[in-house]
């Protein structure tokens, strides 16, 4: 293993611990938003499927580039409305009477 | 600038451990992912912007519509399918940077978790998506030797993997690696029916995650990386937390072995009777309770019951009763299915509890309200050693004063289990359609 893998493993895990422990307190309440929200953050794989479409690397790269970022922005566009939109329903219920006031 | 992103992303997933904070958390995730394509769009290495913007369109042009339109009673098919996206983007990244690169030795590593993980979860996915939309019948899908041949294309796999890490230049062998990914995406949750499939959502969005991860290692980029591992975590964590809630064993999910529940308790209902029950002695009953516990269940997501829930729910607090939602973490098709349903028809979050905090509160409940669950309340688990569902944590509902189950029909649930729970003295049914039985309690209730 190189220098460089070997740091890139001790990222993998040491961001998988605290994804483990931020995630460990997010209450059963909110996991769907959870799995919604975590799915957005995945389509972070955008980053790479740009480099892919946008290098010049021949067309195959190019074509299988483009479906990625379409895919991957599907994800991330509709991953964050979507969760804002579940979050948005989450109230009290003293929010949810001032909520009928207005 | 990916660094920055990085926190920001984890900055959103600690605002999910409150529902006061999350929304803010979540657009520091959304500002965190702006950053970090703006800060790829900017690098040198990108030298034509055609097919990206042409992508990005196409993408948001797909994704808007989904984010708005898409019903909450449909967000276990969305999830689903979203993975598939994912999952997608990331073996064709993987794909595209063996045709262009090729690879060496550590690399192949990488890259083929990435198209192993990311093409069984776009198959995976594609079928989880499939049988929650209906698509395909959502029963269990079995034939003799499943698990041999499933174990055998795994063993497969597993084993062209190793021989790309020594051989890194067989390209047919590469794309053959993906055929067999594919397929064992399909086989894998061919097996599996409705009930399990809050497990499968979680598992397969870990895989997701994973995949995004090992592209972050082939192409060696961080924020990639981080991300992937904290989709994986989540993803891996509630997976745990649903086999835990079904009694399974973890490796029996991992493994994705969990084989239909075909085994018949020995306990049947033979000799037992139910009592039934109309909607106006329905209505009666839950008008003078002091305190009632709903139960909701898949069955309320069909029927879409969620708002003459909550209409009831105020009709009964308005003479004065309380009522607490009782929230099994399986209720439905994915994790926080039942919660998510009723706070989109306004039902309070502080009246949603969980199996341990709601557990205590049912002997003192007058009517505990099963609408369309069953499994979650089955008695078995406690004590018939032979059930299937043995040692699964379930919702107390039996210990209620009483117990009014609202069902389509007295055949058995997913499972396929007897349910002793319906033939309890201090249980009345209440046949028909979730919504339509609702609906007349709520105006019998009315009348009063």
């Amino acid at each position: 293993m190189s220098q460089l893998e070997i740091i890139q493993l001790y990222v993998f895990i040491l961001a998988a611990f605290v994804g483990y422990q931020v995630i460990t307190r997010v209450p059963p309440l909110l996991h769907t938003p959870l799995m919604s929200a975590t799915n957005a953050i995945s389509g972070i794989s955008l980053v790479g499927s740009l480099v892919a479409a946008g290098s010049d690397q021949g067309q195959v790269a190019t074509i299988l580039g483009f479906v990625a970022v379409t895919s991957a922005t599907i994800n991330v566009v509709g991953g964050f409305i979507i969760t804002d939109r579940m979050l948005k329903m989450f109230k009290r219920t003293d929010r949810v009477v001032e909520g009928d006031k207005k | 600038m990916y660094l920055a992103s990085s926190v920001l992303f984890i900055l959103g997933l600690k605002g999910l451990t409150s529902p006061e904070k999350a929304r803010r958390g979540m657009n520091y995730a959304a500002f965190g992912m702006l950053l970090a394509i703006v800060g790829t769009l900017v690098q040198h290495e990108i030298v034509r912007y055609d097919w990206i913007i042409g992508g990005l369109i196409l993408g948001s042009a797909i994704g808007i519509p989904i984010g708005l339109l898409v019903p909450m009673t449909a967000m276990p098919q969305r999830i689903a399918i979203s993975h598939m996206f994912g999952a997608l983007a990331a073996t064709l990244v993987g794909v595209a940077h063996y045709y262009v690169h090729g690879a060496t030795h550590g690399n192949m590593i990488a890259l083929g978790f990435e198209v192993l993980f990311g093409s069984l979860t776009i198959t995976g996915s594609f079928m989880a998506f499939a049988k929650l939309q209906e698509l395909i019948p959502g029963r269990p899908m079995t034939y003799r030797g499943q698990n041999v041949v499933n174990i055998a294309c795994f063993v497969a796999a597993v084993a062209i993997f190793i021989y790309l890490i020594i051989v890194p230049t067989s390209v047919h062998l590469f794309y053959a690696m993906i055929g067999l990914g594919l397929l064992i995406g399909v086989m894998m949750v061919l097996p599996i029916g409705g009930a399990d499939m809050p497990v499968v959502v979680s598992l397969l969005n870990s895989y997701a995650g994973l995949a995004a991860s090992a592209t972050g290692f082939a192409i060696g980029n961080n924020v990639l990386i981080i991300a992937g591992a904290l989709d994986g975590a989540s993803g891996f964590l509630l997976s745990v937390l649903m086999s835990k809630a079904m009694n399974r064993s973890f490796a029996n999910v991992l493994f994705g072995a969990f084989g239909a529940a075909t085994v018949k308790s020995t306990k049947t209902a033979a000799g037992l009777t139910v009592h039934s029950i109309s909607a106006e002695d329905a209505a009666m009953r839950l008008a003078y309770a002091r305190s009632v516990i709903v139960v909701p269940g898949y069955g309320m997501a069909v029927a879409q019951a969620q708002h003459v829930v909550r209409e009831l729910a105020e009709l009964i607090e308005k003479k004065g009763g309380e009522v607490k939602y009782a929230i099994h973490p399986v209720a439905g098709r994915m994790p926080g299915h039942m919660n998510v349903l009723l706070a989109e028809a306004n039902v309070p979050y502080d009246k949603l509890y969980d199996t341990e905090q709601s557990n205590p509160a049912f002997p003192r409940a007058d009517v505990a309200l099963v609408i369309g669950a069953n499994d979650v309340v089955n008695p078995a688990a406690h004590d018939d050693p032979s059930s299937p569902i043995y040692g699964m944590p379930i919702l107390d509902a039996e210990k209620a004063q009483s117990i009014i189950v609202l069902k389509r029909s007295m055949n058995p649930g997913f499972s396929g289990i007897e349910n002793e729970l319906f033939y309890n003295d201090k249980t009345s049914l209440l046949f028909g359609d979730a919504k339509s039985s609702l609906t007349k309690v709520v105006s019998e209730v009315k009348n009063l």
